[in-house]
């Protein structure tokens, strides 16, 4: 027990390798002869294998491979098929949505068309790894918690697509690249009015910093009371021992409150189910139902005022009858 | 720790260190609140770079002034067009500034002028010239609610360069394949006047040529029209980048970046800066751009387009170019067309001693002795009387501005009034030589208060 008080796994447990528990019922054969690789067991289980891909894994992985494809070509392209700048300028490329003048019809390949056509696969991919994630839970005959937490981060990413198809153009979509899908997120922002003025913007940011504040308080809990057995936690939650015990009083010792070995997990889902749910509430708002974030919280007094500094700064082109 | 892990280790130190020292500033930083708290209205400051930033931006020395009164430009020289207002000192004083401010050093006058033939528009460069004058006094005297009375010299562009460093052409991008893929969508390439971002690289040509719209952000809480999408936002993120980095200011120098938009929260920069791009957008739209015939190929960009001025054409990395400094106080004639000049007399210098030679000055068109004069003539006579056998040598000068024969008269008058000085002191009138100077200093600028003085040796 002594060697889990580091924060690294310091001993790795070696046993035969396990080949899963029988399984109900009969949707698949597992694949492989499992294998060690002991780096992996520095920070995880070693044991590689079995595997299982099926139909929907085969096909997500294929649909992936297809999107990444069709951008990594494109990006290629972009660069005239110059490999050494492909690999300089890589963190700038990038295939854009199509124009606005197109709206929601289909642009030709080059102007957009492989984006949408990228757009599509990427999507199909990461839906179908949604079927076979339901699908593996269910045939372990495990609770579909994982599946339904990706499915909050698939609602976000979705999002992305129906903001567009709601204010009517694909230009709205974000770009596949490094740094110009960041230069999207700053632009969204912008043009709508200052996106930190968005209260689902806001929700999303707190359940963020919240998930990732619980995963520390609760990972920095087990840790301290592993010498106790506290790693065990799910027998801690029907046979309380003393890491339980610690831990809880250490708690309500410091904060006044502590949550059970088994409702800190359920914090910890809904925090971070919730982080990805509000923020795709929040862009699905943005420019469907509020153009300007900022003088919608002034309107709502969200938005507090300040003493002006610059006192009679006025718009030039209202005071000398200029175009905007 | 195994070894080779050890070297591993202090190897990834080593890189990490390196691109530490070499690719980010080292602190402090200097930071000045410029707004109410709270609001992150701040410009960082690094003070050593803004050292080195201020060693580039001096300003050269004004040349000499003139003395008004001169002729007319037009009656010496011919196909004057531009400057035809200015008397011929101030003329020929301008001429020698904007050859130091803008002709490569081994050409000089011959940048611009084919050899002796001043009057020929041969060369492409006078052609231009003549145009960047016009453009000078337009920016001066009608774009006043962006360059103040500071205004602008051919030097806050050129800076002592024939073409300025920060211009800008329309840009085609970077070669992509051919084909139906690989499509930049006008952005994705780092481009140095947007400081290397992933946006659009050439938003000056939808902003600082042709009035694009640039408010993409709406006035309503709720939609009420407002065409402008993200394409438009991030086009106009581009060209703030390059304001931004022109200027070497951040978003906050002139915006509350809570409301980019608006101007009750905005500090009075951002009025100076609209200005400034409706300066800008009517200076290539009507003067550089339209000159695109006069350039030869090697000048033009590469879709054939005339050079163009941005942000930091004049700024150069600073908030005001050359940190400030009022070049056109010594040029007023590029303040605007027809305008007359404020005479400035130059003081006379004193009376100087160097080496063996004592130097007189004389105020303009006189001969009369400084009134500090007598203290060196005492000099000069104490050396004459401690040693009988020298004599003194007397020389006078002028300087080129006004009439040939009446100025090698003044010189000469100049010569007698030290020789009177002297033998009124008591040294015989034979021991004072007057001596023609061997050859006149040229002296083309014009009114020089070094060049009106006579030169005493005792030899």
């Amino acid at each position: 027990m002594a060697a889990y008080q580091n924060i690294f796994t310091s001993v790795q447990v070696r046993s035969p390798a396990h080949i899963g528990v029988p399984m109900s019922e009969g949707i698949g054969k597992r694949e492989g002869k499992p294998f060690f690789v002991h780096l992996l067991g520095r920070f995880g289980d070693a044991q590689i294998g079995p595997v299982y891909l099926g139909g929907t894994g085969l096909a997500s992985l294929i649909c992936g491979i297809i999107a990444i494809e069709i951008i990594g070509l494109n990006m290629w392209a972009s660069v005239g098929w110059d490999p050494v700048q492909f690999i300089r300028q890589l963190p700038w490329l990038a295939l854009e949505p199509p124009r606005a003048e197109y709206g929601l019809k289909i642009p030709p390949l080059n102007e957009g068309g492989w984006y949408l056509i990228a757009g599509f696969f990427l999507t199909a991919s990461i839906l179908l790894w949604w079927v076979r994630m339901y699908r593996r839970a269910r045939a372990l005959g495990m609770g579909t918690h994982v599946a339904w937490a990706f499915a909050a981060a698939i609602f976000l990413y979705l999002s992305f697509f129906f903001q567009p198809l709601l204010v009517g153009r694909w230009s709205e979509m974000v770009p596949f690249g490094i740094f110009p899908h960041l230069d999207w997120t700053a632009a969204f922002s912008i043009r709508y009015g200052n996106l930190y003025y968005n209260p689902f913007h806001m929700l999303s940011i707190a359940f963020l910093y919240g998930a990732t504040l619980l995963f520390a308080m609760h990972a920095a809990t087990i840790l301290a009371v592993s010498r106790f057995g506290g790693e065990r936690e799910l027998e801690q939650i029907t046979d309380r021992g003393t890491a339980s015990e610690r831990a809880a009083l250490f708690w309500r010792w410091t904060m006044g409150f502590n949550a059970t070995m088994e409702s800190i997990h359920r914090w910890a889902w809904w925090f971070a189910v919730l982080c990805p749910l509000t923020g795709g509430i929040g862009i699905l708002l943005t420019g469907t139902v509020v153009d300007n974030w900022f003088l919608w919280g002034v309107k709502h007094g969200l938005a507090p005022g300040y003493p002006d500094v610059f006192q009679g700064v006025v718009d030039p082109a209202a005071t000398m009858g200029g175009a905007k | 720790m195994s070894f080779r892990l050890r070297v591993w280790i202090v190897a990834a130190v080593a890189l990490g260190v390196a691109i530490a020292v070499l690719r980010f500033e080292r602190p402090p930083i200097d930071v000045t609140q410029t707004g109410y708290r709270g609001l992150g209205m701040e410009q960082p400051v690094n003070p050593r770079i803004r050292a080195a930033l201020w060693e580039a931006n001096q300003i050269p020395a004004p040349q000499p002034p003139v003395q008004p009164g001169s002729p007319p430009a037009t009656s010496v020289y011919q196909n004057v067009k531009v400057l035809g207002d200015l008397d011929v000192a101030t003329f020929t004083r301008l001429m020698v500034a904007i050859t130091e401010w803008v002709a490569p050093k081994e050409e000089g006058c011959n940048y611009c002028h084919v050899g002796a033939d001043l009057a020929s528009d041969a060369v492409y460069t006078k052609v231009v010239s003549r145009r960047m004058i016009e453009m000078t006094r337009h920016i001066n005297a009608d774009w006043k609610n962006h360059v103040a009375d500071t205004g602008v010299t051919c030097y806050t562009c050129h800076r002592g360069q024939p073409v300025p460093a920060e211009i800008w052409f329309a840009d085609p991008g970077p070669k992509t394949a051919r084909g139906a893929a690989g499509s930049r969508a006008g952005q994705n390439a780092p481009a140095m006047s947007i400081a290397l971002a992933s946006l659009p690289y050439d938003p000056f040509s939808a902003y600082l040529l042709k009035p694009g719209a640039i408010r993409v952000q709406g006035d309503t809480a709720l939609p009420a029209g407002n065409p402008h999408d993200l394409p438009d936002t991030e086009r106009v993120y581009a060209m703030m980048m390059h304001l931004s980095d022109g200027l070497g200011v951040n978003c906050t120098f002139c915006h509350n970046t809570r409301s980019f938009f608006s101007w009750d929260a905005s500090t009075p920069q951002r009025t100076t800066a609209y200005h400034g791009i409706q300066m800008v957008r009517d200076l290539n739209a009507n003067y550089l751009d339209p000159l695109r015939p006069a350039y030869p190929p090697e000048r033009l960009g590469p879709l054939g387009d005339a050079p163009k001025a941005n942000c930091a054409t004049c700024h150069q990395g600073v908030s005001k170019p050359l940190f400030g400094a009022n070049m056109l106080k010594d040029y007023p004639e590029l303040a605007a067309a027809g305008k007359p000049l404020a005479a400035v007399a130059p003081p006379t210098p004193a009376p100087v001693v160097r080496g063996e030679v004592v130097i007189v000055y004389f105020p303009v068109a006189s001969a009369a002795l400084h009134n500090e004069a007598p203290a060196v003539i005492a000099v000069l006579v104490e050396k004459l009387k401690a040693n009988p056998q020298a004599k003194a040598t007397v020389s006078g000068y002028h300087s080129a501005t006004g009439d040939a024969a009446a100025n090698h008269e003044l010189a000469k008058n100049r010569a007698m009034s030290v020789q009177a000085a002297l033998v009124a002191a008591g040294i015989p009138a034979d021991r004072v030589v007057l001596e023609k100077p061997v050859a006149e200093q040229a002296n083309i600028v014009g009114e020089s208060p070094e060049a009106r003085r006579v030169e005493i040796t005792v030899k």
